[in-house]
C-alpha cells in the first residue's frame, strides 16, 4: 500500500478552535473535511502538509437548512450522499442533489462533504500519480517541475476543475460563507470563486475555512439537471459534466443557464444561454431549436484538453451531446441524472 | 506409475452420487465473508523487517552504476541488495530464463525491479529508496512490438540474436489450395490489446529462516512448485532446505503464475539480516509486474464452401511480449495450438511470433494465447457466415466437429458439448425471433470456443506425476487431504473436499483440506491452464479409492458379507442387503485401522500421451477440452458511442459439474472479465514507456453497474476421463464472450470493429465513416436511434 507522509493532526470541535489552528499553522496546515480526495493526493505526495485539521468534530458545519425566503443553507461538512437525497435539495435544488448524487461512488458520496467538493482540487493525468510515476516523468508545473505535458511549452498549469456540484452551484447562484480568525466572516458568490490557474484554482485564503453553501431561493418554475460523462457507471471523475438551470413561466423559458466543469482548470458559464432560450416554449418546436442552437455553441466555446483521462477530441464532440440531454432532462423530457 | 484416469466416470458403487453435483459452500467462504481468513499480508512475524523495491524509471537502459551506501547508513536499514546479490536467472519456462530477481546492468521496462531495501518499517524503507543513487544511460526504447522486429539494435536481450521472442510457424496440410479451392474466402486484420488482471491483493512475500536453516517463504502465487523451484536455484540452496507456503490468495487469474522478484528478495533479504522480511507491492507495483494479456496483431484469411464448411484458416499474428519472456513460448504456441475446434479445420497454418518490447512482461491471464486468436476468428467466422447467407449459429453448427475425433493439428478430442451449448444460447437468447430484427442500435451476437483442462505439457520435463494427492484418516472420523494444488479463489481445495466426502462416505465438514505447502502436500503443478479440477480431482479419486477399498474390506470381514454390498454416504456405512448391518463412517475407521494399521493413501494422475508427433505437438495437448458458446445482447447509443451490453448467455460444456455454483461463479467471473476487455479495460504504456495509469482509478475495471446481466447455462457432457467425468469451468467461459460482443455490435448498426477495445470514439469513428460510405452510395444516412 501507498504511504502517507508523516503528519500531526488536529481535532478540534468548534469552529473557532479549527480556524484558529488554521492561522496558528498558516502556510503548513491543511483541513481535511471527509478526505477521501486528500488522502489519496497526500499519498502522492501532492501536498506536504505538518498539520492536518480534522474538521469531522465540528458539528457547527453540518447539516441542511431553509431560510423564510426559501434559501437553502448546507453546511460545508455535510456529506454528500445527505446533499443528494435531502427533499428540501432535491425539490430546490434539483440540479445540485443530481450533481451531489453522481459524485464517486457510494462510499465515498457517504464521506465526501460538499464542502470538500467544491474545494476539491483540479485534477490531470499527468498530476494524479505516485511520486515514482510523476519523477519518472520528469514532474510538471502544478508540482515539483517546470514543464506542461498538456500543452507543450506550456506555462500555465492546466490541470481540469473536476468537481460536479461546482457548476450546479454556479447555475443555482450559489454563495460560500468564508470564515478566518483574521478576516471573519464573508461571502463569495461560486460564479467568482475561480482561478484560471491550474496550480490552484481558487481565490479562497489559506486561513480560510468553507463554513456552509447557500443556495438563494429559485423561481416557482425552476427547473435543473446535471449531466455527467464518465467510462463507468460509479466511481469516476467527470470528463465532462454540465449543470443546466431552465426558469419556466408556464411552459415558456423565462431565463436559462449552463455551466461546465472538467474542460480546463475553471469551471465555465456558457454563453448567450439565456438569450437563446429564453420566450421560447417547451414541447414545441421553437424549445427543441433553441436547445440544439445552445448545443451547437457550446460546440464552439469548449475545448478539452488532454489534461484528464478520455480521449480530447471525443470528449468534445461530447459537449454538444449531453448540453442537449441535459437540457432536455431538466424540462422532463430524458432521463435524470444524465450519464 | 500415476493412474491414468482408470476410474470412469461414474462411482464403481452401487448409488448415486451424494455430495457431487450438489451446491457446496466453498471451504474457506465463511473465513472470506468473515475477514477471518489470512492472506499473505496478514502475517506478522516477531522481529520481522519491511522490505520495498527500487524501480527502474527508464524503459530501456544500461545501468552505469548503483551507490547504496547512503540508504545503508539511515538508521533502520537493515539491508539493501542490487542484482549482483542475485543474478542467477531464472524463468517459468526452462528454455527461456531471462529474468533476474533484480536488474543486472540492464533495466528493460518502467517499473523493473533494481533494488530492494529491509528495514524497520516500510516508512524508513521508502526514504531508503530515495537515498539509492542509480546512475543510468538510456538506451532507445522499443514501445511497438514492429519497431522491435524493424531494429534489432540495442537488442532488448543480449544474448538473444535480435528481439524475437518466440517464432512457430505450423502448417496442417495445404492451406493455401484448400483457401484456393473455396467458394468464398474471408481475409481481414484484427487487433487485440493488452489487458491485466487486476487481482483485489496485490502480490506479496514474507520469507523466514529458521536457526538451522530453513528459509520459508509465504507468497500469494497460484504455482507454489515452481516458486520453490527457483527459489532453490536463484538462491544455490538445496530444495530440502526450502519451504514454501500459499496462505489465503485474493485473486490471481494468471497473474501469480511466475516467480517474482519480490519471492527472491525477501529470502535473501531475510538470509542476510537472519530476521523475517516481508514485501507487499503496491497497487501501481502490480501493473508493473503485469504479465496480463499479449497485445496481438492478428491477419486471417478463411475459406469455405457455399455450404458453409470451412475448407482452411491461415493466420498471421504478432504478440507484444514486453520485456521479458515469462510463458512466452507456451503464449505462442497457444495462440495457434487451440483454435482447432469446435469447428473442423480441414487445413490450418499459424505462423506467429513473440517480440520483446520495453514494457511490463506479458504471460497468461485468464485464457492464456488463446483469446485473442479467439477473438479474430470468431468474426472473421460471422463475415464468411454472412458472404454466404447463413445464421451465423447455422454456420458454428455446419462445422462443428464431432465428438471423440482428432483435429488437424492433432489433439485429441474427446466428450464435447459444443452443439448443446449453441443449442442452449440460442434458445435462451430468443435468437431465432430477435437476431437481426431488433430496432437499429440493438443487436445479438454469437460466437464459440474451446479450451483445454490442463495440458501434458509438463514445463519442465519428468515422468512424474503432474498431480498427487495424499490423504490422513483420524480416529475421530476426519479425514484430512494433503494436495499441492493452489486454491487462488477458484475452489480445488473445496472440490477436493467435495471427492473425498462422496469417496468416503464423508459429511463434507469431516473433511479437512491442506494445500499448497510443500513441506506438507505432495507435489501438484499449481493453479495454470485449468488444469487443477481435472487433475487434481483424478488424483484424489485415485487415493480414495485405495483408502475406501480398506475400509470396505475391514466391515464386509466384520460383516461377513460381499463387499460389493457395502455403501458409504454421508457418514455412515450401510450394507444395501441388510439394514441391520450399519456402522458410522468413523466406526468404520476404527475396525480398518485395527485391521491394516495407521491409515493413509497416495493418488496420483498424469497425463496419457497426447499430441501432435512434430515438435510443440504437446503445447496445448489436453486430456479434454471444455466448450463455450455465448450470445450477447448489445445496445449501442449511435450519439455517444457507447456500447450497453446489456446481457449474456453463456452456455459452457464443463464435463460434470461437481459443485455446479462454482461453477456458475467461474462462468460469471469469466463473462466479466470477457465484456470488461471488450469495451473497458487497457494496459498501455505512453510514447516515453510510461504505464498510462497504474492505478484501480485510471485502469477502469467495471462497477456492478457497468456488467451485463449474465445467464449462465451449465452443459455435462461426461467425459470418460475427467474426475466424475469433469473439465475445466475457470477459463474457457471467457473467450467467445469478445467476439459475441463484437458480432452483436455488427447486427446492431452494421459495423464490423477488429479493433480492441471498442471505446466510444472508436465507435464514433466507425459510425462517421459509415455514414460516408453510405452517402457516397447515395443512399439515405443513417438514421440516430434517439
Amino acid at each position: 500500500m501507498l504511504r502517507l507522509p508523516q503528519f500531526s493532526v488536529e481535532t478540534p470541535s468548534t469552529l473557532e478552535a479549527a480556524l484558529g489552528l488554521l492561522a496558528d499553522h498558516a502556510g503548513r496546515a491543511l483541513p481535511v473535511a471527509g478526505g477521501t480526495d486528500l488522502l489519496p493526493n497526500l499519498k502522492h505526495r501532492l501536498a506536504e502538509p505538518e498539520v492536518l485539521i480534522s474538521l469531522a468534530d465540528v458539528g457547527e458545519l453540518r447539516g441542511i437548512s431553509v431560510g423564510a425566503d426559501g434559501a437553502l443553507s448546507i453546511g460545508a461538512m455535510t456529506p454528500l450522499d445527505q446533499v443528494a437525497n435531502h427533499p428540501e435539495v432535491l425539490a430546490r435544488a434539483p440540479a445540485l442533489a443530481q450533481a451531489a448524487g453522481i459524485v464517486a461512488s457510494p462510499q465515498i458520496r457517504r464521506m465526501g462533504t460538499l464542502g470538500g467538493n467544491v474545494m476539491l482540487d483540479t485534477r490531470c493525468r499527468y498530476i494524479n500519480q505516485t511520486h515514482f510515476w510523476r519523477k519518472a516523468l520528469g514532474f510538471c508545473l502544478k508540482k515539483d517541475g517546470t514543464v506542461c505535458h498538456v500543452v507543450a511549452g506550456g506555462q500555465k498549469c492546466v490541470a481540469a476543475a473536476s468537481n460536479d456540484t461546482a457548476p450546479a452551484l454556479m447555475t443555482l447562484g450559489g454563495e460560500l460563507v468564508l470564515r478566518s480568525k483574521a478576516g471573519g466572516e464573508r461571502r463569495m458568490k461560486v460564479d467568482d470563486l475561480w482561478k484560471t490557474d491550474g496550480i490552484f484554482n481558487k481565490k479562497t485564503r489559506l486561513d480560510e475555512l468553507v463554513v456552509s453553501v447557500h443556495v438563494p431561493a429559485q423561481r416557482p418554475g425552476h427547473r435543473g439537471a446535471y449531466g455527467k460523462l464518465r467510462e463507468r457507471e460509479s466511481f469516476d471523475f467527470p470528463q465532462l459534466g454540465i449543470a443546466v438551470r431552465i426558469d419556466l413561466d408556464g411552459r415558456e423559458v423565462a431565463d436559462a443557464d449552463v455551466a461546465l466543469v472538467a474542460l480546463q482548470a475553471r469551471p465555465l458559464h456558457l454563453k448567450d444561454v439565456a438569450d437563446t432560450l429564453r420566450g421560447t416554449t417547451v414541447g414545441e418546436t421553437s424549445f427543441r431549436d433553441a436547445v440544439d442552437k445552445v448545443a451547437e455553441r457550446a460546440h464552439q466555446q469548449c475545448h478539452p484538453l488532454p489534461n484528464i483521462p478520455g480521449d480530447a477530441d471525443y470528449r468534445r464532440e461530447m459537449v454538444p451531446v449531453y448540453v442537449r440531454r441535459t437540457l432536455l432532462s431538466a424540462v422532463g423530457l430524458g432521463q435524470r441524472p444524465v450519464s | 506409475m500415476a493412474a491414468r484416469d482408470l476410474h470412469g466416470p461414474n462411482p464403481p458403487w452401487a448409488k448415486g452420487f451424494s455430495v457431487v453435483g450438489q451446491p457446496q459452500r466453498k471451504v474457506d467462504g465463511l473465513s472470506k465473508a468473515t475477514g477471518e481468513a489470512v492472506y499473505t499480508d496478514d502475517i506478522a512475524l516477531p522481529g520481522m523487517l519491511h522490505a520495498k523495491t527500487l524501480r527502474s524509471p527508464l524503459p530501456h537502459a544500461r545501468i552505469k552504476s548503483i551507490d547504496v551506501s547512503k540508504a545503508l547508513a539511515l538508521p533502520g536499514v537493515h539491508a539493501v541488495i542490487t542484482g549482483r546479490d542475485l543474478p542467477e536467472r531464472y524463468g517459468v519456462i526452462p528454455w527461456t530464463q531471462d529474468e533476474t530477481a533484480l536488474a543486472v546492468d540492464k533495466v528493460r521496462f518502467v517499473g523493473d525491479p533494481v533494488a530492494a531495501v529491509a528495514a524497520l518499517d516500510e516508512d524508513t524503507a521508502v526514504r531508503a529508496l530515495e537515498l539509492i543513487a542509480v546512475e543510468y544511460e538510456p538506451l532507445h526504447a522499443f514501445l511497438e512490438p514492429e519497431d522491435a522486429l524493424r531494429q534489432v539494435e540495442p537488442k532488448i536481450h543480449e544474448d538473444k540474436k535480435n528481439n524475437v521472442s518466440k517464432h512457430v510457424l505450423l502448417d496442417f496440410g495445404d492451406v493455401d489450395a484448400a483457401i484456393a479451392g473455396a467458394d468464398v474466402t474471408v481475409e481481414g486484420e484484427f487487433g487485440f490489446h493488452s489487458t491485466t488482471h487486476a487481482p483485489i491483493e496485490p502480490h506479496c512475500a514474507v520469507a523466514r529462516v529458521s536457526p538451522d536453516g530453513v528459509l520459508t517463504v509465504w507468497s500469494a502465487t497460484q504455482i507454489t512448485h515452481y516458486v520453490h523451484r527457483a527459489l532453490a536455484k536463484v538462491l544455490a540452496l538445496p530444495e530440502q532446505q526450502i519451504r514454501v507456503i500459499q496462505p489465503c490468495l485474493g485473486g490471481a487469474f494468471g497473474g501469480k503464475s511466475d516467480p517474482f522478484s519480490l519471492e527472491f528478495c525477501v529470502a535473501k533479504l531475510a538470509l542476510i539480516t537472519g530476521r523475517p522480511v516481508k514485501m507487499l507491492y503496491t497497487r501501481e507495483e502490480v501493473f508493473y509486474t503485469h504479465r496480463g494479456r499479449h497485445a496481438m496483431k492478428l491477419r486471417y484469411r478463411t475459406g469455405a464452401k457455399k455450404d458453409g464448411r470451412l475448407t482452411g484458416v491461415d493466420a498471421k499474428i504478432l504478440i507484444d511480449g514486453g520485456a521479458y519472456s515469462s510463458f512466452g513460448l507456451v503464449t505462442t504456441y497457444y495462440s495457434g495450438q487451440l483454435l482447432t475446434g469446435p469447428y473442423d479445420f480441414p487445413t490450418y497454418r499459424f505462423d506467429s511470433t513473440r517480440v520483446f518490447t520495453n514494457k511490463p512482461p506479458c504471460g497468461p491471464k485468464r485464457g492464456h494465447g488463446s483469446v485473442q486468436p479467439r477473438f479474430a476468428f470468431e468474426v472473421q467466422l460471422d463475415e464468411v457466415a454472412e458472404a454466404l447467407g447463413l445464421d451465423p449459429i447455422a454456420i458454428r453448427r455446419k462445422n462443428f466437429q464431432g465428438t471423440h475425433t482428432q483435429t488437424v493439428n492433432g489433439q485429441r478430442i474427446t466428450s464435447n458439448g459444443f452443439l448443446e451449448c449453441l443449442a442452449a444460447v440460442e434458445a435462451a437468447s430468443g435468437w431465432k425471433e430477435r437476431r437481426a430484427k431488433l430496432p437499429y442500435g440493438r443487436g445479438l451476437g454469437v460466437a464459440g470456443s474451446m479450451y483445454i483442462s490442463g495440458t501434458n505439457y509438463p514445463v519442465y520435463p519428468n515422468e512424474m506425476p503432474q498431480a498427487g494427492v495424499q490423504l490422513k484418516v483420524d480416529r475421530s472420523g476426519l479425514v484430512t487431504a494433503f494436495t499441492g494444488g493452489n486454491d487462488i479463489g477458484q475452489g480445488s481445495s473445496s472440490v477436493v473436499r467435495s471427492i473425498v466426502a462422496e469417496e468416503l462416505g464423508l459429511l463434507p465438514e469431516h473433511v479437512r483440506v491442506v494445500a499448497a505447502d510443500t513441506d506438507l502436500c505432495p507435489v501438484d503443478l499449481g493453479a495454470y491452464s485449468s488444469r487443477v479440477t481435472f487433475m487434481v480431482g483424478n488424483a484424489t479419486i485415485d487415493a480414495c479409492r485405495k483408502l475406501r477399498a480398506k475400509i470396505v474390506e475391514s466391515v464386509a470381514a466384520k460383516w461377513e458379507v460381499d463387499p460389493a454390498r457395502i455403501v458409504m454416504a454421508l457418514g455412515e456405512v450401510v450394507d444395501l442387503d441388510d439394514v441391520t448391518h450399519r456402522l458410522s463412517v468413523r466406526e468404520a475407521f476404527h475396525l480398518a485401522e485395527a485391521r491394516h494399521d495407521t491409515l493413509g493413501s497416495t493418488g496420483a494422475y498424469n497425463t496419457p500421451e497426447l499430441g501432435g508427433k512434430y515438435r510443440g505437438g504437446t503445447i496445448g495437448a489436453s486430456p479434454a477440452y471444455s466448450f463455450t458458446a455465448h450470445v450477447a445482447d448489445v445496445r449501442v447509443d449511435v450519439e455517444t458511442g457507447r456500447i450497453h451490453v446489456d446481457k449474456i448467455w453463456v452456455a459452457h460444456d464443463c464435463g460434470r459439474a461437481l459443485n455446479p455454483t462454482l461453477v456458475a461463479g467461474q462462468m460469471d467471473g469469466s463473462v466479466y472479465m470477457g465484456a470488461a476487455e471488450t469495451v473497458m479495460e487497457n494496459h498501455a504504456v505512453s510514447a516515453r514507456g510510461l504505464h498510462t495509469g497504474p492505478s484501480l482509478l485510471d485502469y477502469p475495471i467495471p462497477t456492478t453497474l457497468d456488467t451485463p446481466e449474465i445467464e449462465s447455462w451449465i452443459v455435462e457432457s461426461i467425459d470418460p476421463e475427467g474426475p466424475y467425468g469433469a473439465k475445466e469451468a475457470g477459463e474457457g467461459p471467457l473467450h467467445s464472450a469478445i467476439p459475441a460482443i463484437a458480432n452483436a455490435v455488427y447486427d446492431a448498426i452494421g459495423i464490423r470493429l477488429r479493433e480492441l477495445p471498442f471505446t466510444p470514439a472508436k465507435v464514433l469513428r466507425a459510425l462517421g465513416e459509415q455514414a460516408e460510405r453510405v452517402e457516397s452510395r447515395r443512399q439515405r444516412p443513417v438514421q440516430a436511434a434517439e
